[in-house]
């Protein structure tokens, strides 16, 4: 019986096959890494300096008293590009955390109604852990337009009337965003910026003071301290992007070969 | 009150990742029968992102609202965006949403704005692109603009048709450029998209991530 005819007495075709064993392998990874974190901890992260500034201007924002803001973009929950938009979740969640002393606490906005729900749930949720549910304001998380242009038309206004000094783009953005970091830019403010889409991954290496290229984006919960599964995953991710390197080089090398003969 | 919420956000974990599990299994091993019910699950996501998106209008005009009352602020513009929300949500309540109403609406205000906008932008990324030296110089930068300028001229038929031989070589180096570095490049970052992508899925499946407030 050839691997063919097997898989598909299970329903499966050989590239869902290759799928689940990605997906069993990149599993099995993150909890060995959460697990040998226990035995000994590991925080060997190289430097990204986007997240290095980016502390630093948490820091100094909750010292002028001035707020901070996280742009979740358009993630929908029904598809791929909600991954992105729930990495803006988490870091919405850590800033706050870190920013609790400040007046100003941090907002978000969103292009996306129940990527908005799942933000203020993240929220009140993160104040209430902290014990802190009074300063829990509903407003905190808000949708401000659903179509790419309405969105930052929306929210362009926000960083002026909130006194926001500090901007971080994580989600699904296209070329849109180049008028946020410009609007953000006019306000002297920082611009922390990663997405998913290509495109906008260009037009943000050009329009943001700090660029998150590729995985950068995923890896934001690690470096800002989201908790040990964060750096267990990042860990995970690099073992598999090594080895799917070194399987797409031995393949380019076979195929080589191959010709030669 | 706290043991109350441990319980709900328990209850509401349990839920997450069960659903999380079974759409997941049902991806994977797709039966008529299994096919049916990822599919049923996911017509809920989909209503309750509707639900949401009424609960994300309310929110807005309750912001919108609390701004006209406020002194100093753009009242103005809030003034508009609450005239403007509630008569377009009524107009297509009323006629529907392709009634020539509503499509008006949509053809004679929301396009054109945006595609204002999209004009604003290209002076934008022009004015970004004419910074970026100044903001971060460094050899990815130059190699950046570089690249730009040799696409930008490659696709313009006035330099291509204009420049003579010149012209023939940047539309084949603009080919080169987007048929080989840009789609390896393009490549690659999908890669590390798609592990991200991944692994956020994973620990949301673990429990380690709760954007539901759990």
């Amino acid at each position: 019986m050839s691997l063919d005819n097997l898989l598909q007495s299970f329903g499966l075709t050989t590239s869902e096959f290759y799928g689940l064993i990605l997906l069993l392998i990149f599993a099995g990874a993150m909890i060995y890494f959460r697990l040998r974190a226990r035995q000994k901890p590991w925080n060997n992260l190289r430097p990204i300096r986007a997240f290095q500034r980016f502390t630093r201007a948490v820091g100094l924002a909750v010292e002028d008293g001035s707020r901070l803001h996280v742009s979740i973009g358009r993630g929908n929950i029904t598809d791929t590009r909600s991954a992105a938009a729930f990495i803006g979740i988490s870091i919405v969640s850590q800033i706050t955390r870190v920013a609790s002393a400040s007046d100003k606490p941090p907002i978000a906005t969103t292009g996306d109604a129940a990527i908005a729900l799942l933000t203020r749930d993240t929220l009140r949720d993160t104040y209430q852990s902290m014990e802190a549910s009074e300063q829990f304001d509903p407003d905190a998380a808000q949708l401000t337009g659903l179509t790419p242009f309405s969105y930052v038309a929306g929210t362009i206004p926000l960083l002026k009337d909130e006194n926001v000094s500090a901007s971080v783009l994580a989600g699904n953005f296209g070329s849109e965003a180049a008028l946020l970091m410009d609007a953000s830019d006019r306000l002297q403010g920082f611009t922390l910026a990663g997405t998913d889409n290509v495109p906008g991954q260009a037009i943000l290496y050009a329009t943001a003071q700090e660029p998150l290229i590729g995985e950068e984006l995923y890896a934001g919960g690690a470096y800002l301290d989201a908790g040990p599964m964060h750096t267990a995953s990042l860990r995970a991710q690099d073992v598999i992007r090594w080895t799917l390197i070194g399987v797409i080089i031995l393949g380019g090398l076979a195929k080589f070969v191959g010709g030669l003969f | 009150m706290k043991g109350r919420f441990s319980i709900l956000s328990g209850f509401f974990t349990l839920i997450a990742i069960s659903t999380g599990v079974v759409v997941l299994f049902y991806f994977f091993f797709p039966t008529p029968e299994n096919l049916v019910i990822r599919s049923v699950l996911l017509q809920w996501a989909v209503t309750l992102a509707a639900v949401a998106l009424l609960i994300g209008m309310g929110n807005l005009l309750g912001i919108h609202y609390r701004k006209l009352n406020e002194e100093g602020g753009n009242w103005f513009y809030s003034l508009i965006l609450i005239i403007a929300l509630i008569a377009t949500f009524f107009l297509v309540l009323i006629m529907g949403p392709t009634h020539a109403w509503s499509s008006m609406v949509f053809n004679t205000i929301q396009v054109p704005v945006e595609a204002s906008l999209m004009a604003i932008l290209a002076v934008s990324l022009a004015y970004a692109s004419a910074r970026l030296l100044r903001r971060r110089m460094s050899l990815l930068s130059i190699v950046f603009l570089g690249t730009v300028l040799i696409v930008l001229a490659g696709t313009s038929p006035f330099v291509t048709e204009n420049a003579g031989a010149l012209g023939g070589a940047l539309r084949s180096l603009r080919a080169w450029i987007a048929q080989v570095p840009a789609a390896a490049g393009a490549r690659g970052i999908l890669l590390g998209v798609a592990l991200g992508t991944i692994a956020t899925g994973l620990r949301i499946l673990f429990g380690a991530d709760r954007p539901y407030g759990g």
